[in-house]
């Protein structure tokens, strides 16, 4: 028995020494659920990671838990969308270098019968019809980026969804929202990256995109070291200048999935 | 936001009443209860009659029982979800992402343990009890009620213990309830939702009313038997 706890104390106590030892230290990033589940992060990491002999710890969770992450200064870096958020971050000085890195785009998904007649509308069209048909919509209702997008359409629609027939507020993930929004025959706004690896499972399609307003910008943002001594700074501006230089531009849009590029480089 | 800063937020938003917090207690609370009140009488009955009677299979019965108090709720959510999904046998029902669903799947997981806690009580209840009862010419039925009687603070302990195992479940409630907004948020789905946000407050305050409910139902559980105990020690 005394022999079973010690081999389990030396256990923790080597394995953070397991695996290939790295010359820079970690770097710990924040970002969003789309980009990791969508697969982009494990296509493009290896290459930084490589070319810098570091290691990229991701943390994947919604836009707002990325940035809280941040101001806490348990991250180095966040790369998230969610532009107005972005802004105020770096204005309260949890955040600094604030960069443009990509967009991808957003699309209304819903049941093939379409019972609110949206199929090529615009955005706040489509909006205005789903409002008025009280034909249903499920919302993430997690502050998540594609959450904070919604929330602004129905802004500009002028409509208050919580008094909308049909309105959901799920408080769940993207994909669990399209499952959602299947099973409820509902329509949602979502990522198209999400959408795609969804498709085959709720059946749903896509009934709007392409409008500019579904455009979603990527922002990637260094935790601001004069408020966290402690975090890899250094990692973090590497890891900025890195993913908007043209060799980074250049993995993000060589990025694939089915032949679909779902992320679109627009640093500047 | 500190700790500090995060808990006195959380007590403002007890104190002031919030009515999206109280809210969410509420469905807790409401589908908890309702789940113990439909399970219980059958998952008693189930102990009783797998401590008392004597048939083929009961050993396998037993251990059945007592291996699926661990069942992980998770799965059971996934059975669940699976049999009420629009392509599932039950699709029919329409019960997905809806409050029965959530009693349902809490039924699922109180039953085990509600039945292995009256299982033991009745094992360690005096024999006599029953003879003595069908001695006097009462029924099967009234016989076993009389036993359930004498065995009353385990058998109490049973649905306190159900209680807290279903109170606090998260992985069922979230996958067949959804976490609606105002429909199928419970303590421990808000819990997770609000902590994913980075609104720390709401979560410790949701936190601490599941931590009091906890505690009032094993203080509860801890008044009742104690009693009992005493009474029983005062007459030998």
């Amino acid at each position: 028995m005394t022999m079973f706890f010690r081999s389990l104390v030396y256990l923790f106590l080597l394995s953070p020494g397991i695996g290939p030892a790295h010359a820079a230290p970690d770097l710990r990033l924040a970002t969003t659920t789309s980009t990791e589940n969508s697969g982009l992060l494990s296509a493009i990491l290896p290459l930084f990671e490589a070319k810098y002999d570091t290691k990229v710890r991701v943390i994947s969770v919604g836009s707002g838990k990325a940035m809280k992450l941040g101001e806490n200064g348990d991250v180095d870096v966040v790369l998230v969308h969610s532009r107005a958020d972005e802004e105020k971050f770096v204005a309260a000085g949890f955040g600094i270098n604030r960069r443009d890195v990509m967009y991808n785009d957003f699309v209304i998904a819903g049941p093939k019968a379409d019972p609110a007649a949206i199929r090529g509308s615009g955005v706040l069209t489509a909006f205005g019809k789903i409002a008025a048909a009280g034909s249903g919509f499920v919302s993430r209702g997690d502050d998540s980026g594609t959450h904070k997008m919604e929330q602004s359409y129905w802004k500009a629609t002028g409509v208050e969804p919580a008094a909308m027939s049909g309105y959901v507020s799920a408080g769940l993930g993207m994909g669990e929202v399209l499952m959602m929004a299947a099973e409820l025959r509902r329509y949602t706004l979502t990522d198209r990256a999400t959408y795609s690896a969804y498709r085959e499972k709720t059946g749903l399609e896509i009934l709007v995109s392409g409008d500019s307003m579904l455009f979603n910008p990527y922002g990637a943002i260094a935790v601001n070291p004069a408020r966290h001594p402690g975090i890899n700074h250094a990692g973090a501006m590497q890891f900025i200048e890195w993913l908007t230089s043209p060799d980074g531009q250049a993995a993000i849009a060589a990025f694939r999935v089915d032949g679909e590029q779902l992320f679109f480089p627009n640093a500047r | 936001m500190d700790l500090l800063d995060t808990t006195r937020e959380a007590f403002r938003l007890l104190y002031s009443g919030d009515p999206t917090l109280w809210g969410i207690v509420w469905v807790s609370i409401k589908v908890s209860v309702l789940a113990l009140v439909l399970v219980g009488p059958l998952a008693v009955a189930a102990g009783f009659v797998l401590a008392h009677l004597a048939f083929p299979g009961r050993r396998l019965l037993v251990i059945l029982v007592q291996a699926f108090q661990s069942f992980p709720t998770v799965v059971v959510g996934l059975l669940l979800y699976l049999l009420l999904s629009r392509q599932g046998p039950l699709g029919a029902l329409q019960l997905l992402f809806t409050q029965p669903a959530m009693v349902l799947g809490q039924m699922l997981i109180a039953f085990p343990v509600l039945a292995a806690y009256t299982l033991s009580a009745v094992q360690g209840a005096d024999p006599r009890a029953y003879e003595t009862a069908a001695s006097l010419g009462a029924g099967r039925v009234r016989a076993a009620i009389t036993t359930l009687w004498e065995v009353r603070f385990g058998a109490m302990a049973a649905v306190f213990m159900g209680f807290g195992r279903i109170i606090s479940e998260i992985g069922c409630s979230l996958m067949v309830g959804g976490n609606i907004a105002g429909l199928t948020r419970n303590i421990p789905t808000a819990i997770a939702l609000e902590t994913s946000k980075g609104e720390f407050a709401q979560g410790v305050a949701l936190g601490m009313v599941l931590i009091v409910l906890a505690l009032a139902v094993n203080v509860a559980l801890a008044a009742v038997q104690g009693q009992g105990g005493m009474r029983r020690a005062w007459q030998p």
